[in-house]
């Protein structure tokens, strides 16, 4: 492999990213982790919106899957289960015996399969049972959002099951190790940035194969691609499963890192901030999800306070300009020879191919 | 009251459930079925209504208010969606899933405007007193059953709008030009018809439509700042399950909406029921894919 | 680190910072955090308690600040999401060395703070009412307990003759919380349930639920609906018939800035249940309601999560002057020993369980926009985060 300049920046961020924890203050660090947790979902979305030009509304669907998979065990590790213990808000729910769907949780290894499965393999029904009857585009954006309103209803109404509109919180060990303290804030941020890591090579790997070829086929021509022989259904499904499987991978870790999961990050409106963290960062690039979802959710941190009305607006500002004026992102300005100029040359191409209709 | 009195009761809200979906989504679907494009800001233009109906009871007090409102704020929303048009959609057109996000915006934008103008506690639009009644049945086998005046009026608002966007489209010469385009834009517009206009004047209707609804919305909820995203996913709903921009589509996927929810409720809470909602929508699209009504164009991608 | 301080200084600070809290000794100040959702869906609440909140401690530093130090605020917004309210905390009390905090409304919020408060050893000072089932030592809790909130309401009911009850409320956790609660006294007092129904947070639709009450016609409505859902909920119920006067209805969620927003033309004659009216009567109570109007416009109205706002900031002060220290451990157990004899609510003081100690009263609206007290109970109420009767055997002692 021939080394160039990129890898030697890519080894100077991750440098600094490994040594964050010294570089920083404590609560620094625990921003950077979560929004790191984040950037590992927003992957996701660069690969299915920018990728295969599926938009989903309703990722945090996937987040929240993962999310409560880990809280559940993380809720259930310490209680004496045959003892009769539960947790405490089934308590004040109304419920007499812990349900038995929470059972298989009390292991900590079914748990975090869970976490890696459950989203993906949701997913990928999901999508299968929409993309199989050639519904997309538009309409696949729309029934993602009507899911993540159903999912989030569903949570908050089912309070004896997930802890409703509360969510679930005030964890306190994984597998015997005292997640609370200041020496596991690093070791949970350090393996956060292991998973970005991998997240990456991972989909470089996937984007620069034959399925990604496909995939980009796929965006750019579906009719085309089945003209030639092939049936894109099953590109598009795997990639949407791969997206919830690192959508419920972000989710778990987010959750470790705040403490909390709860309805207020799955439903619709934190799904679509999602989507603007891609959006701005660049959807046809990696690194710009990445840079994306830290540069939006540190302006969020920033501004919110300060000036709520004034974030609003600005986020408002940040979907119309990014999307109208900068269709490739902050990333896109980066690399003028590659991603830009395709993206252009695509929006070109297909106003051809409209007007001429 | 009967039983049989009760299920009335209820495919009664079911059709009365379903001329607020008819009017939240109409517009939605018009422009949609025209250009293809999902305006994320429609909710936002019912809200506009209603706080233009909040405006206009402040000038025109009194029973009549309401009628007053209802043109006033038809033309500022479709003031406004204009405006939106030519600024934001027209520009994207060729990327509706842009449009969709860069509509989102609009509309965190717009919400915010409200707050800013209004409070985010929201403003008091209330029913005149002649709406205040009921028409009761005290006698036979639907004895027990109260219609709402306010519902009924709903419903007959419903069945005009629908009647005048149907004799619109189907009786004057824009409405040629709307069908033209909607069949064949490179063909309708080597003919002379001005599709970029066609594009402008449809989606000012739909938003107009929008903000006459919200009127009407204003009577039977609140009138806050995001007043609008509690109706925008039911009238997406109808819309997929609609198909492309068709009136009889739209009008029978509310239809078929309003009676799903509103007997479903009768067995489970609300929001299980939305949940099977969704399920629903769901299956049916496994069945019927295009929607209720299948609008045959020569574009291949539809 | 500052080193040219004297030794007793250092100590001082040494000592201050491992006990969790660090004030700012060096200018004459002191950081509290104030901490609510200045965005998002519970802004419309916050924003307003925040206020009340500022409003204590800049009369606090008008009259001379506590211990000779002037308070200063760091407001954070919690976005009204739970996480963001965790990260907020965490950041007020590492980064900005804030003494206490003030601040939440909604249990998810507070919920996910608590973790953070026990870990960080600070004290919050959380003023909403709330379904109980929660015993922090770093949480005071001003707001009412179910027993002080909805119980009195049950009461009031019962005595007016009401015996069949039909409970409507969002779909989240207070509301069946409450209702759990309520069904049990319910029962146990004799009285008939004639339905319980839930809409989603924000629900628009009521016309299955209203069928619902058509058909099993209680003699009083139970209303736990949060925010913009009440005034679909009596909108609707006014289009159908049942207005106020025909069908009563019990609100928990329906104050003062509720009312004038939903227009009190609809709402008029209808109940609600609090521990705080801007109608009540007392020297103490038109002094803060002017003092709020001088300085947030003279049409602004306060509501009872605002008075426990302001409240709290004035207990924690005091508690203060009795500790002689900012340190949060002093500072509670000062605050469960002192009694308040005039505060804008009345007689109130904290319990050993860190509630507030206070009386229930039920308001009736009036076509002016205020609550008119038709009730009180027989005297203040001691608060119960357990309600024996739903969760026997559970007690919280924390002193």
């Amino acid at each position: 492999m021939k080394l160039t300049y990129k890898h030697a920046i890519g080894a100077v961020v991750l440098l600094f990213g490994a040594a964050a924890p010294w570089l920083i203050s404590g609560y620094e660090l625990s921003l950077l982790g979560r929004f790191l947790a984040l950037s590992i979902l927003a992957m996701g979305i660069m690969l299915t919106w920018g990728e295969a030009g599926i938009l989903s509304l309703g990722q945090g669907v996937f987040f929240g899957l993962g999310g409560y998979a880990l809280a559940m065990h993380l809720k259930l590790e310490g209680l004496n289960l045959a003892n009769g213990d539960m947790p405490d808000f089934m308590v004040w729910s109304g419920v007499s015996a812990l349900p038995r769907l929470w059972y298989p949780f009390a292991n900590g290894f079914f748990s975090l399969a869970c976490v890696v499965i459950v989203p993906g393999a949701f997913a990928a029904m999901f999508s299968w049972l929409v993309f199989r009857r050639r519904v997309g585009g538009v309409y696949f954006a729309l029934i993602t959002q009507a899911l993540a309103l159903a999912f989030s209803t569903l949570v908050i109404s089912q309070q004896a099951y997930t802890g409703g509109f509360n969510g679930l919180t005030d964890f306190s060990t994984l597998f015997g190790w005292d997640i609370t303290s200041l020496g596991a804030a690093r070791v949970i941020y350090w393996i956060t940035l292991v998973l970005v890591v991998l997240a990456y090579m991972f989909l470089s790997w996937l984007l620069s194969s034959r399925f990604g070829v496909m995939l980009r086929a796929t965006r750019d021509g579906e009719n085309r691609v089945r003209f030639l022989g092939h049936d894109p259904v099953p590109y598009k499904v795997v990639a949407f499963s791969i997206a919830g499987t690192l959508a419920g991978i972000g989710g778990a870790l987010f959750t470790l890192h705040s403490g909390v999961v709860s309805p207020a990050l799955v439903g619709v409106v934190p799904s679509i901030e999602m989507v603007v963290w891609v959006a701005v960062g660049g959807r046809n690039i990696l690194w710009g999800a990445i840079a994306g979802t830290l540069l939006v959710n540190f302006a969020k941190d920033q501004i919110s306070s300060a000036l709520p009305s004034l974030w609003l607006y600005g986020l408002g500002a940040l979907f119309v300009l990014a999307v109208s004026f900068l269709p490739t992102g902050i990333a896109g300005l980066f690399q003028p020879d590659t991603a830009a100029e395709r993206v252009v040359r695509r929006m070109l191409t297909r106003t051809k191919v409209r007007t001429a209709e | 009251m009967h039983e049989s009195a009760f299920l009335l009761g209820q495919v009664f809200n079911g059709f009365s459930v379903a001329s607020l979906f008819i009017l939240a989504a109409l517009g939605l679907a018009l422009s949609f079925g025209l250009m293809r494009v999902i305006n994320m800001a429609h909710g936002e233009m019912l809200m506009l209504g209603g706080y233009l109906a909040y405006l206009t009871l402040q000038v025109v007090p009194g029973p009549m208010g309401i009628i007053v409102a209802m043109p006033v704020a038809f033309l500022g929303a479709a003031i406004i969606g204009g405006v939106l048009e030519f600024a934001v959609i027209h520009r994207l057109s060729a990327r509706p899933l842009d449009t969709l996000l860069a509509t989102w915006g609009v509309s965190l934008i717009l919400q915010q405007a409200a707050r800013n103008m209004f409070g985010a506690i929201g403003v008091e639009v209330t029913a005149p007193s002649w709406l205040n009644h009921t028409v009761s049945i005290h006698s036979g086998f639907l004895s027990g059953l109260d219609l709402p005046d306010t519902r009924i009026f709903i419903l007959i608002i419903a069945a005009l709008v629908l009647a005048g966007i149907a004799a619109l489209l189907n009786k004057t010469r824009l409405g040629l030009y709307v069908r033209a385009v909607n069949q064949d834009r490179a063909t309708a517009a080597a003919m002379g018809v001005n599709a970029r206009l066609i594009d402008l004047a449809v989606f000012s209707l739909g938003t107009g439509v929008a903000g006459l609804a919200g009127v009407i919305l204003a009577l039977l909820g609140p009138v806050t700042p995001t007043v609008g995203q509690s109706y925008i996913v039911p009238a997406f709903l109808v819309v997929i399950l609609g198909g492309l921009g068709s009136l009889v589509g739209t009008t029978i996927a509310s239809i078929i909406i309003g009676l799903f929810t509103a007997l479903i409720e009768i067995f489970v809470d609300v929001s299980v029921a939305q949940v099977l909602l969704l399920l629903f929508v769901i299956l049916f699209i496994q069945i019927r894919p295009q929607g209720v009504i299948t609008v045959r164009t020569r574009a291949l991608e539809g | 680190m500052q080193l040219k301080k004297t030794g007793f200084a250092t100590l001082l600070m040494a000592a201050t910072m491992l006990s969790g809290a660090a004030p700012a000794l060096a200018d004459g100040t002191v950081k509290v955090g104030v901490l609510q959702s200045l965005s998002g869906t519970m802004a419309i609440s916050e924003v307003p308690l925040e206020d009340a909140e500022l409003l204590a401690i800049s009369q606090i530093n008008a009259s001379g600040g506590v211990l000779g130090k002037q308070i200063v605020s760091v407001e954070e917004d919690g976005a009204s999401d739970p996480s963001t309210f965790a990260q907020k905390a965490t950041k007020l009390i590492q980064e900005d060395k804030v003494v206490t905090v003030f601040g939440g409304w909604t249990s998810s919020s507070r919920k996910a703070m608590l973790p953070v408060f026990q870990r960080l050893h600070n004290l919050l000072w959380y003023p909403v009412q709330f379904e109980g089932n929660e015993c922090s030592p770093n949480i005071m809790y001003s707001g009412a307990q179910p027993n002080q909130q909805a119980l009195p309401a049950l009461t009031w009911a019962e005595e007016k003759g009401y015996k069949s009850y039909f409970l409507i409320g969002s779909d989240y956790v207070y509301p069946r919380t409450a209702n759990l609660i309520l069904k049990k006294h319910i029962a146990h007092d004799g009285m008939t349930l004639s339905g319980e129904e839930y809409v989603p947070l924000g629900g628009t639709d009521f016309s299955s639920i209203i069928a619902e009450i058509q058909k099993s016609k209680p003699d009083v409505i139970i209303n736990t609906l949060n925010g913009d859902s009440n005034v679909s909920f009596f909108k609707q119920l006014a289009a159908a018939g049942m207005t106020p006067d025909k069908l009563p209805v019990m609100s928990f969620s329906i104050a003062e800035p509720e009312a004038k927003a939903m227009g009190p033309s609809l709402l008029a004659g209808s109940y609600t249940s609090w521990n705080y009216f801007q109608s009540l009567p007392g020297p103490t109570n038109a002094a803060f309601v002017s003092a709020y109007k001088a300085k947030y416009g003279a049409d602004a109205v306060v509501d009872d999560p605002m008075v426990h706002g302001y409240e709290d900031v004035y207990e924690w002060a005091a508690a203060v002057k009795k500790a002689g220290t900012f340190e949060p451990t002093a500072v509670r157990n000062a605050a469960v020993a002192l009694g308040f004899e005039d505060s804008p609510l009345g007689s109130v003081k904290f319990a050993k369980n860190q509630s507030m100690v206070q009386t229930g009263y039920i308001g009736q609206l009036q076509p002016d926009g205020q609550f008119k007290i038709i009730w009180q109970s027989p005297g203040p109420i001691m608060p119960e985060p357990y309600d024996p009767l739903t969760f026997p055997g559970k007690t919280c002692n924390l002193h």
